[in-house]
Formats: C-alpha cells, sequence, structure tokens
C-alpha cells in the first residue's frame, strides 16, 4: 500500500511505472487519475485545503476496507493539496490484482470513498472570485451503494 | 478540560481562526458549539446551519452527538470535496 499526499506535481505515467515495476503476481492494473477542471477557461487556480494527520489516516483506513473486499495485490493513492493550475492532475489511484474485475471495482471503490471521506476541500480562484466546491448530493448517493 | 477546535475551508475563513484552545466542559459536539456560538458573531454565523457540517474526533469522523469523552482534538468542517 502506498499513500502519498504531497503539493508538489506529479507525473502519473512516471507513477504508474513505478507501481507496475513493484508487482509481481499481479496481472491486471487499473488507474484514474483526476485532473483541475478549466471550468470553460475562467479557472485561474484550483486550491486544495486538507486536514494534516487525518488526511493520512481516512486514505489508509479506505485503502484498508478496499483491501478487505477485494483480493488486491496492492494498492496506491497519491492526492495533491495547495494551489493548482488548470489541467493539472490532482490525484491518482492505482489497484493491482489478479483479474480486472476486482482491478476495476476496487478503482471505483476508492474513488467514490475518497471523494466524500477524506478530508480534502477544493476552492475554485477565477477572475470573479473564489467560490468553495460544494459537496453533490450524488456523492453521498455513490457511497451509500457501497453499502448495501 | 482543554480542547484544541480546528476549523477548514468556509468554516476556517468565516471564524477567522484555523485553530483555538478551548476550555470547555462539553459532553458532546452539540455541546460545544452552543459554547463556541457564544465566542463571536462570526462563530454564531459560522455554526448557524449544522446540516452543513460534519465533525471529527481525533481525526476520526464522529456524529454530534458522540460523547467527547478524553478527545483531545475536534474538527469542524464542510462536507468533503476531494478526489
Amino acid at each position: 500500500m502506498d499513500i502519498r499526499v504531497q503539493s508538489a506535481p506529479f507525473d502519473p505515467g512516471q507513477l504508474l511505472s513505478e507501481f507496475t515495476a513493484n508487482q509481481d503476481k499481479a496481472g491486471a492494473i487499473v488507474t484514474f487519475t483526476g485532473l483541475t477542471r478549466d471550468l470553460g477557461g475562467t479557472l485561474a487556480t484550483m486550491e486544495i485545503e486538507h486536514y494534516p494527520g487525518m488526511t493520512e489516516k481516512a486514505l489508509t483506513e479506505i485503502a484498508t476496507e478496499a483491501q478487505t473486499r477485494w483480493p488486491l495485490d496492492d494498492v496506491l493513492i497519491l492526492h495533491r493539496h495547495g494551489a493548482l493550475k488548470p489541467t493539472e492532475p490532482i490525484m491518482m489511484v492505482a489497484t493491482a490484482s489478479k483479474h480486472r474485475k476486482s482491478a476495476f471495482e476496487a478503482a471505483d471503490f476508492l474513488m467514490d470513498y475518497l471523494k466524500s471521506r477524506a478530508p480534502f476541500w477544493k476552492k475554485e480562484v477565477t477572475a470573479d472570485g473564489a467560490n468553495w466546491v460544494a459537496a453533490k448530493d450524488e456523492d453521498e448517493v455513490a457511497l451509500q451503494s457501497w453499502e448495501q | 478540560m482543554k480542547i484544541d477546535v480546528l476549523y477548514f475551508a468556509w468554516l476556517r475563513e468565516r471564524i477567522g481562526e484555523s485553530c483555538e484552545v478551548i476550555e470547555t466542559s462539553a459532553a458532546t459536539a452539540t455541546e460545544l458549539m452552543e459554547e463556541l456560538r457564544a465566542l463571536s458573531p462570526h462563530h454564531a454565523a459560522a455554526f448557524a446551519d449544522i446540516s452543513s457540517l460534519r465533525v471529527a474526533y481525533d481525526q476520526e469522523l464522529a456524529d454530534f452527538d458522540t460523547p467527547l469523552g478524553d478527545t483531545r482534538e475536534v474538527a469542524f468542517f464542510p462536507p468533503m470535496t476531494g478526489g
């Protein structure tokens, strides 16, 4: 398991290469990379605040839960904080498993959980001012679908 | 008891502080919020609508009525928007 919370930019391709090189039993790797949207060209900066300490704990708990639900060989979660430019990678998850189904499902699960259960808050800064991104009801609904 | 109270995102901006040490006898986050509301108009405004807030005890999500017990750090924040 590899959990990283950082302000520094990262290269998704390089991260995938490193993750892949660490696997010796897996037959499938699934990754998801989140990018900052540019809001039709109006976004100046996306500021991501987090709760140091709790962030790492929450991400570790979410990854551990994924490992109990699916037979995973490895899990990676990287999430950035600080000021990001439009189209920059914000975060990435990677899952490695023997078969693709569990790798896909676990990656989907990780995304749903970290959107609403990991302490990050996004603020969009545009020429018109700054605006905290509101949580979406559909994100909470997505979470509940895993509880059943 | 002394509790470190932390605020994040728009809650931090409205209150104008990211952290304050509070001497309290509150048994739950709900009781603690009652005391915090009395500190300033900023606090009162920030805690006006708790349906838009979440709370963590010692860095674990909690319910507002969970007993604080020997919790040392209480964080209040809006719903999370990671990913």
